[in-house]
């Protein structure tokens, strides 16, 4: 484990502060581009969060491609507005371009791509990510790379049938140096999961496939942190599953008690008034 | 024809790419379950290499996508509707789209052209996929016609770092090309007979039936060209041009659906860009599917793709001269 010890508890209200100001940042990028996916980028912000400054994630701003850097797919393309100020704040863009997401001349669209510095691949069509994250990581494996590959994917997007070819896929061929972390936000467009086809216990059903799986708080700093640094070191030749159970449009109270949050967009007023409140 | 033995297509140019193999360590290939005889050497020697993803072709297509963003050339194998067909929207999202902000060298190999499958009926037929992947941006087609064309893609593939669609005809076809030492297979096509007045313009397995017709027309003193397209995307169009430029009519065959994007709108947009008064006779199939059996010479005879058809064609637009 990364930091054992009591220093933890600093991190721990690090992640937090970050958190914090990642979710200020995003929902200031939304008031900007009041089209981007506010809701599902919200429910992943303790999972980016945690991944870019918990020094899990391998990186080098200044050499995006650097060859021993961790691959991390964002298969949920369209919940990755949050990944933005935290990009930004690390280095891999200037700040001032969260100020023009979506303008004329940007690179920060709605749904990011590998125009943008730090993201390596074409998302926004669900179901992809995870086959690819396969496929890179067979390679790294080839090349005896320590990389390992992170994959975020939503929980709306197992819907997709390509995503269970490549479950089955990671499983055969022992995949260890791949962990998929699942924004579980239970929300997809049009109702809850459960309501359009219930996927039940997403922990057995990984099992089920040989897949080391692990369920948490998505929301909680800590026992994120302690699940993905606990799967590091976890010598199993399994691939590994995060189930991170979260709230879609978490830390906005209108967006998280509507179903239809996936496709709302707050006004300009909405915005000022959450920045005030939230915490 | 030269009287050598026949190969599969697929079989000589996987051998090129298990010869290639020993050397190069950064190639991969991937079946979705599919074999060949040659195939079973690959998956003996470079076990490490060769992987069988399983019946699952968007799969397949993502696997090779994250291989080839980590910098390896692969060969993604397959039957052919189903390498285009089943995992289009993987094609397009991450092989097409991504090309166009980095190199990427996956070469599909997409086995069973046209009706190479007849008897399998109109699942196994392919007679979209030219027209689908004109559709998209940065992907090469290519279309051999002879197992000598399919050999010498080997360095291409390698070399070109693109996403490639290899259409291959499943059935051995005689071979046409003598050597390809002198072709230059970046031009795209090859004028195999230079004729008068009428040009056959075909592609893959069509070919044969256009040299074929051609053959039996010059033994009634009738000289028609013969056009091999081989680079179905990108074209170069200039190129072509000067060779359709003599002509007076055009008769484009393929075993493909017509009026759709294909072959056939490969050659139009050719002439309509230059303004040509070149007349275009298309061959191919309607707009609908073949669920006929009895054989390919039999599908190709009741839609006109047959030697005897193309000769009555021939001899009907030379009459209207």
């Amino acid at each position: 484990m990364k930091n054992a010890g009591q220093d933890n508890t600093k991190l721990f209200d690090f992640f937090r502060q970050k958190a914090l100001w990642v979710r200020q940042e995003t929902l200031k990028i939304h008031r900007h581009a009041p089209e981007t996916r506010l809701a599902s980028s919200l429910s992943d912000v303790e999972i980016f969060t945690v991944l870019y400054y918990g020094d899990i994630l391998k990186f080098d701003p200044k050499d995006i491609h650097w060859e021993n850097r961790d691959r991390f797919i964002i298969s949920k393309g369209h919940g990755a507005i949050s990944l933005y100020p935290i990009l930004a704040d690390l280095g891999f863009f200037d700040k001032r371009e969260l100020e023009r997401v979506c303008d004329k001349d940007s690179f920060l669209g709605g749904i990011p791509d590998p125009k943008i510095p730090g993201f390596e691949t074409i998302n926004g069509s669900l179901g992809h990510g995870l086959g690819v994250a396969c496929g890179i990581s067979i390679a790294l494996k080839r090349k005896n790379s320590n990389s390992k590959v992170f994959v975020l994917l939503g929980d709306g997007e197992l819907f997709e049938g390509s995503v269970w070819e490549a479950i089955l896929f990671a499983s055969h061929h022992r995949l260890d140096n791949l962990i998929v972390i699942i924004d579980n936000n239970k929300i997809s467009m049009l109702d809850y999961c459960k309501n359009i086809i219930d996927l039940g216990s997403l922990e057995d059903k990984f099992k089920g496939f040989n897949w080391n799986t692990k369920t948490v708080d998505g929301h909680d700093v800590e026992k994120l942190y302690m699940a993905i640094t606990n799967f590091e070191n976890d010598g199993r030749d399994q691939p590994k599953v995060i189930i991170a159970n979260t709230i879609k449009g978490k830390g906005v109270p209108q967006l998280e008690k509507d179903v239809l949050c996936h496709v709302k967009s707050l006004k300009e007023n909405e915005v000022d008034d959450i920045l005030r409140d939230l915490k | 024809m030269k009287d050598i033995p026949i190969k599969t297509m697929r079989d000589v140019l996987i051998e090129q790419i298990y010869q290639k193999m020993f050397d190069d360590e950064m190639i991969f290939f991937l079946s979705a379950d599919l074999g060949s005889p040659v195939l079973d050497k690959v998956r003996e020697k470079f076990e490490e290499r060769f992987i069988n993803v399983g019946i699952a072709e968007q799969n397949l297509i993502n696997l090779s996508t994250g291989l080839a963003f980590e910098g390896y050339t692969v060969y993604a194998y397959a039957l052919a509707p189903f390498i285009t067909m089943r995992a289009y929207e993987q094609l397009r999202v991450n092989l097409s789209l991504s090309a166009e902000l980095m190199d990427l060298n996956v070469n599909l190999i997409g086995v069973g052209a046209g009706l190479s499958y007849d008897v399998s009926g109109p699942t196994h037929h392919c007679i979209e996929d030219i027209i689908i992947m004109r559709a998209l941006p940065n992907f090469i087609t290519i279309s051999p016609s002879d197992s000598k064309i399919a050999e010498s893609l080997i360095d291409y593939t390698i070399d070109v770092k693109k996403p490639k669609y290899i259409r291959l005809d499943a059935k051995p076809l005689a071979q046409i090309y003598d050597k390809t030492e002198n072709f230059n297979l970046e031009n795209g096509f090859c004028e195999l007979i230079k004729g008068e007045k009428i040009c056959l313009v075909a592609t893959g397995n069509m070919t044969h039936n256009a040299l074929n017709a051609s053959k039996r027309l010059q033994e009634n003193k009738i000289n028609v060209g013969v056009l091999d397209m081989i680079i179905l995307k990108p074209v170069r169009e200039e190129l072509l041009f000067n060779f359709l430029k003599k002509y007076e009519c055009i008769i484009t065959i393929e075993e493909g659906f017509i009026n759709k994007g294909g072959l056939d709108s490969l050659i139009s947009d050719v002439l309509n860009k230059y303004q040509l008064g070149i007349r275009l006779e298309k061959l191919g199939f309607d707009d609908k599917y073949v669920f006929d059996l009895g054989g390919r010479n039999h599908l190709h005879k009741i839609n006109n793709l047959d030697e005897e058809s193309i000769i009555k064609i021939v001899k009907e637009n030379l009459n209207g001269f």
